[in-house]
């Protein structure tokens, strides 16, 4: 055992040089892996910033009431005018059908997984919800329109219905997995409290389950609904474009807000005369900046109540 | 090989809040030096800040000075990374990457320093570390296999295995055989005997007749109450703190009247 | 048979059959069926989508090479539906690789700056920032693309192709317009960045602390922490959520729809524009006008990319799934 008080300068040196030196290689590669870990998140950050931007800048300027509340009946050239109002109601018109048929779909699917799931059928579901969140969209419209020409006939393809269905094929997994989430996060002890309570299991789902995890449940929902809001592909194949407002999904093609941002944009710029009032070249452009301001602010909205919906009612469980 | 370790005036902070309070030691080369104390008494984090693995945990910082033969650790121009080379650490349960095999277990340390270690060379380092960590003739037939699979004992002393094979000076053990059966327990501490022939062993340990068995001086920390930071009570040779210690609160303890 | 599950016996007494709360009379079985029906309605629905694929794109199958011609709007270089697939999926598999090599490292880079190196509560505020970027509809990203993104990429393609032909003495063709496979690749790459990040990002929050501690104690730097117990912890999930990325892209249509000037060819010249299409893109712009066999024709196609996702899909979840048996047995 060594005895000695003050260490000798020579061992300090060699304990100064063994906490000192590093190897400067190693550093180096640890700094350039920190600069490249920021720089990839900084990267990501650029289109981000420039997309929201450039829809911000661009969609403000042709962003008015009348924008909002005018159809693109009679418009045709470059004409000052024109609006959303068509696509917004085809939008909420078919949002809203999807959305019928594929809450009581995924939340009862969402039921059997947490409540009764058991054996191979369950785990088929659990596998198969997973595998159908990466059905393409486009697929999902394929789908739908072959189910209503085989049923309807080759006309009876282009309406709102069809394009909930398609809808509905991509949010019912969304709508499985996030109430399925929130299901699973109900403590099992208000389970068992209700069942020796003599309460059926299914009083108990509906009572307690359900209720327990409604503001959860509700956020699940609307995610999936700000999910499938903005697509555009299966619409495009199956609901169709159209210049005027229809707000029967049951009859007649239906303008939605994505498939008219890309009716828009293929429009392309407008021919106009020298000199030729009343005549913008870039309108088309305009509206579809203004239409993808629109979307994205019902999307961002979405999700922010979707979010403020959590924290504001979720039941206080402890 | 082995080197001292001296502690002044250590104050160490989550935050705003201070854990543990003033502590001053010095921890001898070549000996076993045991941390009792209860649960939350701070002698776990106070292990850490000898090897500034404290700062893996967010806001974490200290006061004071800890120095290892003269160099303080928390010096400007100090490394972190090559503090912890320098004082080597085994943790309360035994964490073989579960990717690597024994083998690659054992060298996991040295490779990090990118150095191109001949493969004869890597041989004799695994062998000699393995030696040291009194598992050799256990594994030898299966350095290619998952470290992993062995048992929670064998697993351990792989651990420590790992640390010596970077060579360090020190070597700290935050309760090495809590998570063991007595079997293993047995194995660790002999080895513990073996090993402060070379190195500078701190242990922190809740089992007063392993501080007992295995250590030349024990230091006892205490806390007043919860939200109260933890202390160094008193520090003094093995013998003395459990045969008559100076302060009331050390005998309690280890009478096992509280704790 | 006291284990048997269904059948309860009506006025016998009941041994325990099963777990407590399980006593099910009256309504509580019908609505056990319900839900049990709603999770095979789910499984129907696949069934029927590949069905319905099926028997609509039958007749594309059996028609002939003139009949695809003149009536499926095939164009009459390609003789067989094969040979009109090929060059799509060609194009398909093209643009979603590249833009996959593209995002799988940034997101890596992505997730590990939210679960090593940001500080706590500027994690949280990114992983907001990056599901943000993942709620923006396609369309808009195409439109961004088109207007914006195109213009600015296209310069710097020629340049590049210049500097390939200058140096390397290779025949890179680049269009100014940036209406090419590069450009279509790259909005991809940023639409598919967030589903990788996010799963990522779990995988190596999930990394055991005392892998990450036994690391640090042997004097690793951070970066040689995340190398030593990170990676090799996270690498199946990087992989399946590689795979969950590869996925989204295969079947993205509006933004390669809208970017890219289409073609179809077997061509590596990913700068230049019209060369190439993907499946999903093909159909949105041909579909609306389309009638008869042509119809048939594009349903072919889009079975073909369902058949794709559905595997490239299955194999992500498989790897995801083995791994969760793996860390369960440990």
């Amino acid at each position: 055992m060594s005895t000695s008080t003050a260490p000798t300068l020579d061992a300090v040196e060699r304990t100064r040089a063994l906490l000192v030196s590093v190897d400067p290689g190693r550093r180096r590669i640890d700094r350039i892996m920190t600069v490249l870990v920021y720089g990839a998140f900084a990267l990501a950050m650029v289109p981000l910033i420039s997309l929201l931007w450039t829809v911000i800048d661009s969609g403000r300027v042709r962003f008015t009431l009348e924008f909002l509340t005018s159809t693109m009946r009679g418009i045709y050239g470059g004409i000052d005018a024109g609006g959303v109002y068509h696509a917004m109601i085809g939008t909420l018109v078919i949002t809203l059908l999807a959305a019928v048929i594929s809450v009581p779909v995924g939340l009862l699917t969402a039921i059997y997984l947490v409540e009764y799931g058991r054996g191979p059928l369950a785990r088929a579901v659990t596998f198969f919800v997973d595998v159908m969140t990466g059905i393409p969209s486009i697929v999902a419209g394929l789908f739908a329109f072959a189910l209503f020409t085989l049923i309807l006939g080759p006309t009876g393809a282009r309406t709102g219905l069809v394009g909930a269905v398609a809808l509905s094929v991509l949010m019912i997994p969304v709508v499985v997995r996030s109430c399925e989430e929130m299901l699973k996060l109900v403590p099992n002890e208000l389970r068992e409290a209700s069942y020796a309570l003599g309460v059926p299991k299914w009083l108990t789902i509906v009572r307690v389950v359900l209720r327990t995890s409604v503001a959860g449940l509700t956020t699940g929902v609307l995610l999936a609904v700000a999910r499938v809001i903005g697509e555009t592909a299966p619409l495009v194949i199956t609901a169709g474009t159209t210049d005027s407002y229809n707000v029967n999904p049951f009859d007649g093609r239906m303008m939605t807000l994505p498939v008219y941002i890309y009716s828009q944009w293929r429009q392309g710029v407008v021919p106009c005369r020298e000199g030729q009032a009343d005549c913008l070249a870039d309108i088309n452009e305009l509206r579809a900046w203004a239409a993808a301001l629109l979307l994205i602010l019902i999307v961002m909205g979405l999700n922010l109540i979707g979010r403020l919906v959590t924290r504001w009612f979720s039941p206080k469980l402890r | 090989m082995a080197q001292r370790i001296d502690v002044k005036d250590l104050n160490i902070y989550y935050g705003d809040f201070l854990a543990v309070q003033d502590v001053s030691m010095t921890i001898d080369p070549k000996s076993v030096t045991a941390f009792i104390g209860p649960s939350g008494c701070g002698k776990s984090t106070f292990l850490r800040t000898l090897n500034r693995m404290h700062e893996v945990i967010p806001g974490a910082r200290v006061e004071g000075s800890v120095e290892l033969e003269g160099v303080d650790l928390y010096g400007a121009d100090v490394d972190p990374v090559a503090v912890r080379r320098t004082v080597g650490m085994v943790f309360q349960r035994p964490n073989p990457f579960p990717t690597m095999s024994i083998k690659e277990n054992v060298l996991a340390g040295v490779k990090l320093n990118n150095r191109k270690i001949s493969k004869s060379d890597a041989d004799e380092l695994v062998e000699r570390s393995l030696r040291g960590a009194n598992l050799w003739n256990e594994v030898k037939d299966r350095l290619e296999k998952p470290g992993s699979g062995l048992s929670g004992g064998q697993q351990q002393r792989l651990c420590i295995a790992r640390a010596i094979a970077v060579k360090p000076q020190v070597l700290l053990m935050d309760e090495p055989c809590s998570a063991l059966d007595p079997i293993s327990t047995l194995a660790i501490e002999d080895l513990i005997q073996e090993l402060k022939k070379d190195y500078t062993i701190v242990i922190v340990t809740h089992n007063m007749q392993q501080a007992a068995r295995v250590s030349d001086r024990t230091a006892f920390f205490n806390i007043a109450g919860t939200g109260k930071p933890g202390r160094l009570i008193e520090m003094n040779d093995t013998a003395t703190i459990f045969s008559a210690p100076g302060e009331k609160a050390t005998e309690d303890y280890v009478s096992g009247r509280f704790g | 048979m006291t284990t048997t599950d269904s059948p309860p016996a009506p006025a016998a007494v009941r041994p325990r059959q099963r777990r407590s709360g399980d006593t099910e009379r009256g309504f509580s079985r019908v609505f056990r069926w319900i839900s049990t029906g709603a999770g095979a309605l789910l499984l129907g629905v696949l069934a029927a989508v590949a069905l319905f694929l099926i028997v609509r794109a039958f007749p594309a199958f059996t028609a002939g090479a003139e009949q695809l011609h003149d009536a499926g709007k095939v164009p009459g270089s390609f003789g067989s539906l094969l040979g009109y697939v090929g060059p799509l999926v060609f194009g398909t598999l093209l643009a979603s690789v590249l833009a996959l090599v593209v995002a799988t490292p940034i997101s890596v880079g992505i997730a590990l700056f939210i679960s090593h190196y940001a500080p706590r509560r500027l994690a949280s505020i990114i992983g907001y920032v990056v599901d943000l970027l993942a709620a923006i509809p396609s369309v808009v990203f195409g439109l961004w693309g088109v207007y914006v993104f195109s213009g600015l990429v296209g310069d710097l393609w020629v340049w590049f192709a210049d500097v390939l032909n200058l140096i390397l003495g290779a025949n890179v063709e680049a269009s100014p317009t940036g209406r090419s496979l590069a450009t279509a690749s790259l909005v991809l790459a940023v639409m598919i960045l967030p589903i990788i990040t996010a799963v990522s990002r779990e995988v190596f929050l999930q990394t055991p602390k005392l892998h990450e501690e036994a690391a640090l104690a042997l004097g690793a730097t951070r970066w040689e922490m995340i190398r030593t117990a990170v990676l090799p912890f996270g690498r199946s999930g990087v992989i399946s959520a590689a795979m969950l990325g590869l996925g989204r892209a295969l079947g993205e249509t509006m933004a390669v729809l809208m970017i890219l000037s289409p073609g179809l060819s077997y061509s590596f010249q990913i700068f230049d524009s019209g060369r190439h299409t993907t499946i999903a893109a093909n159909i949105a712009s041909r579909f609306p006008e389309a009638n008869g066999l042509a119809i048939d024709v594009l349903i072919a196609t889009g079975l073909a990319l369902f058949v794709i996702t559905l595997a490239v899909n299955m194999l992500a979840r498989w790897i995801v799934a083995r791994r969760k048996e793996f860390s369960g047995a440990n």
